[in-house]
């Protein structure tokens, strides 16, 4: 939110000389909209009667969700033996799903925080329901290590709390390191996306009619008044907690990805992996906030303030990462081949051409491929097509999660002991209910809470420079 | 250069039941241009609420830099430093465990812990500065009472000029308000 001021005093000597050129630049709010526009429209979604729309979809999603609890139910009452983990796969589809959520949540940080540091303005209208995103994708990615971990009852053994047995966690492990980056990147995430929220929080309350909405609202907005003193350290706290969050979402995906390079499996073992997860992150979180917003753009006619000037942008950043991330599976063959290591050749050679080749070429089409697509402007303009190919990205990257984790372990040093995964019911049952889960997250947020950052949307008009004329 | 007995009539009529004289203005360039007047005016206890934060006002207003930062780097030095005892007494001291033969500790192996509890820490300072330098969470503020008040979240501007700052006269700094362009003036009762 913090910008240094624009309208700099010093005029550079050359502009007395030439006549400088007009440059259009895109439209962030079309039409013209003014700051009442931007209050009607954000309060109005929260102000208006529950639509049957709403109703309908979240009693699909609750409907959803309760396959989360059944897995968890069943799987907690009979034991891990429920998952289609056995030796020598003891990681799959928790792991997967792990990485596959927390992975989406990194868009939502790289708008709110990354993008900010840059000064990328068209970030505010997608700013806060990627960071909703953020914190949901994070709570759904933290059912799967919970639970992983067998006796649920004991997981609280994972931080650094005294115990009965006197033992403390064990800090040379990067599943610890994991502990520490996702708890601090949920916390983290929770208060910048509060915070951020205070000021609109307070718009509605200024609005309320009812008493309870009023004491609803007054208490989440804590009474803030708006003054220029409170605007000043909130703007300060803002880009500090921008700053903050940069570094901490490039650690969390580096230490998730820690998880499998530090270990000595084959195709695991790889220096990439930081940089080659944070971006795959990236292009997944993406490709999920379009996924969100399109339906939501359309709901809510918000058109003038999500435009094609802020689908543009997103598909592009989608196209470049998707690059990276088609960049960094060659690179790793590369590296296989040129690295001498017969089981690190064989492990990428099995990947393409083994028993998994099937989910190899999907992730291959999905991240690699499809993306692609969007170096066409008309394709990017048709907001179906748009949507469409998200998902597939979507599908793309929960398949690359699944690539990595079990290919590497299905086959590696030892031919005597390779064996082939496939998940039960239960594992099924537990990760299509997450969807359920994070929908109905989303949906009490954009029921109860600011869909937009009005303040921010408001700051980046035209008619909120204070030079305007 | 008010005189001993300006400030005296001042002070007289200066009712300890009223908090301040608030003023509307319309746009951002007019609220700007009237807080650089008050700023110059001397003024020290006052406040320009807006909808949203106003590019230039902290100069517009003389404010100083925000005090944020330094809760930030105290957060972020306590969470290094918690970090590194953590590990250390957890690992090394209160139950050493030999694990692939790596030291009890080393700066190396716990410092993606270390690393997340210095932004953890930094971040709490941030969160939690912010809210006590803006003396918040407070729900019974004067202001909460004038019904244009409701307004500045929405499109409206407003300068509340404060009772407590010497420069304080009813109907001077009501005129003065008046001369800067305001639109709605009202008193405002604590």
């Amino acid at each position: 939110m913090a910008h240094a001021p624009e309208h700099s005093t010093d005029r550079p000597e050359i502009l007395d000389r030439v006549n400088p050129a007009e440059l259009p630049r895109s439209k962030l709010i079309l039409n013209d909209r003014g700051f009442h526009w931007i209050t009607d429209k954000v309060c109005g979604i929260v102000e208006e009667p529950t639509p049957l729309w709403w109703k309908v979809t979240f009693a699909v999603a609750l409907f959803i969700a309760s396959f989360t609890g059944a897995g968890l139910f069943y799987l907690v009452s009979t034991g891990t033996g429920t998952w289609g983990l056995r030796s020598p796969i003891g990681w799959g589809w928790a792991i997967v799903n792990f990485v596959f959520w927390v992975g989406i949540g990194h868009a939502g940080t790289l708008i709110s925080a990354i993008l900010c540091l840059l000064r990328q303005k068209w970030r505010t209208s997608i700013n806060r329901a990627a960071e909703a995103m953020t914190i949901f994708a994070v709570m759904c990615a933290g059912i799967f290590p919970l639970f992983h971990v067998g006796r649920v009852w004991f997981a609280w053994w994972l931080f650094p709390l005294p115990n009965q047995n006197g033992i403390w966690p064990q800090f040379r492990s990067p599943l610890e390191w994991d502990v520490f980056a996702v708890s601090t990147y949920f916390t983290v995430s929770t208060l910048f996306w509060y915070m951020g929220m205070v000021p609109d929080l307070g718009a509605i309350r200024d609005r309320a009619k009812t008493w309870w909405r009023k004491a609803f609202y007054s208490v989440l907005a804590l009474g803030w008044r708006g003054g220029n003193r409170q605007w000043s350290n909130f703007e300060m706290a803002y880009l500090l907690l921008a700053g903050l969050s940069t570094p901490l979402v490039l650690s969390v995906h580096t230490i998730v990805s820690f998880d499998f390079a530090v270990s000595n499996v084959p195709g695991w073992h790889t220096t990439i992996f930081p940089p080659y997860f944070v971006a795959g992150a990236i292009f997944s979180g993406f490709a999920m906030v379009l996924t969100l917003m399109l339906p939501l753009r359309a709901i809510y006619r918000l058109h003038d303030v999500i435009n094609q000037y802020h689908i543009d942008n997103m598909c592009k950043i989608i196209l470049a990462t998707g690059t990276m991330v088609g960049y960094a599976y060659a690179t790793e063959f590369f590296i296989a081949a040129y690295s001498g290591n017969a089981y690190e050749k064989f492990a990428f050679v099995n990947r393409a051409f083994g028993q998994y080749a099937w989910a190899y070429w999907i992730m291959v089409s999905c991240n690699v491929i499809t993306p692609q697509l969007f170096w066409f402007k008309k394709i990017r303009e048709n907001h179906a097509l748009v949507w469409i190919i998200c998902l597939f990205v979507n599908v793309g990257m929960w398949f690359e999660r699944f690539v990595i984790t079990v290919t590497s372990l299905a086959n590696d040093y030892l031919p005597s002991s390779w064996g082939y995964y496939s998940p039960t019911i239960v594992d099924i049952f537990t990760f299509f209910g997450t969807f359920g889960f994070f929908s109905v997250l989303f949906l009490l947020f954009v029921r109860f809470l600011p869909l937009l950052p009005m303040a921010e949307v408001k700051m980046v008009t035209p008619q909120a420079d204070p030079h305007a004329h | 250069m008010p005189t001993d007995s300006d400030v005296s009539t001042a002070m007289n009529e200066r009712n300890e039941s009223i908090h301040g004289v608030a003023c509307t203005f319309r746009s951002p360039s007019d609220v700007f241009h009237a807080a650089e007047k008050v700023r110059d005016a001397g003024w020290k206890i006052w406040d320009v609420h807006t909808p949203f934060p106003i590019h230039g006002m902290d100069q517009a207003m003389g404010l100083p830099r925000s005090k944020v930062p330094r809760l930030t780097l105290l957060g972020g030095v306590t969470g290094f430093i918690t970090g590194c005892l953590l590990t250390w007494y957890m690992n090394s001291y209160d139950y050493p465990l030999v694990v692939g033969g790596k030291p009890y500790w080393s700066p190396i192996f716990p410092f993606p812990v270390m690393y997340e509890c210095t932004i953890l820490f930094a971040a709490f300072g941030t969160f939690f500065g912010q809210f006590i330098l803006n003396r918040l969470p407070r729900h019974h503020h004067p202001l909460f009472d004038l019904p244009q008040f409701a307004r500045t979240s929405d499109d409206t501007f407003m300068i509340v000029l404060e009772a407590r700052d010497k420069n304080f006269h009813l109907d001077e700094s009501r005129n003065f308000l008046l001369s800067l362009g305001g639109q709605e003036i009202t008193v405002i009762r604590e």
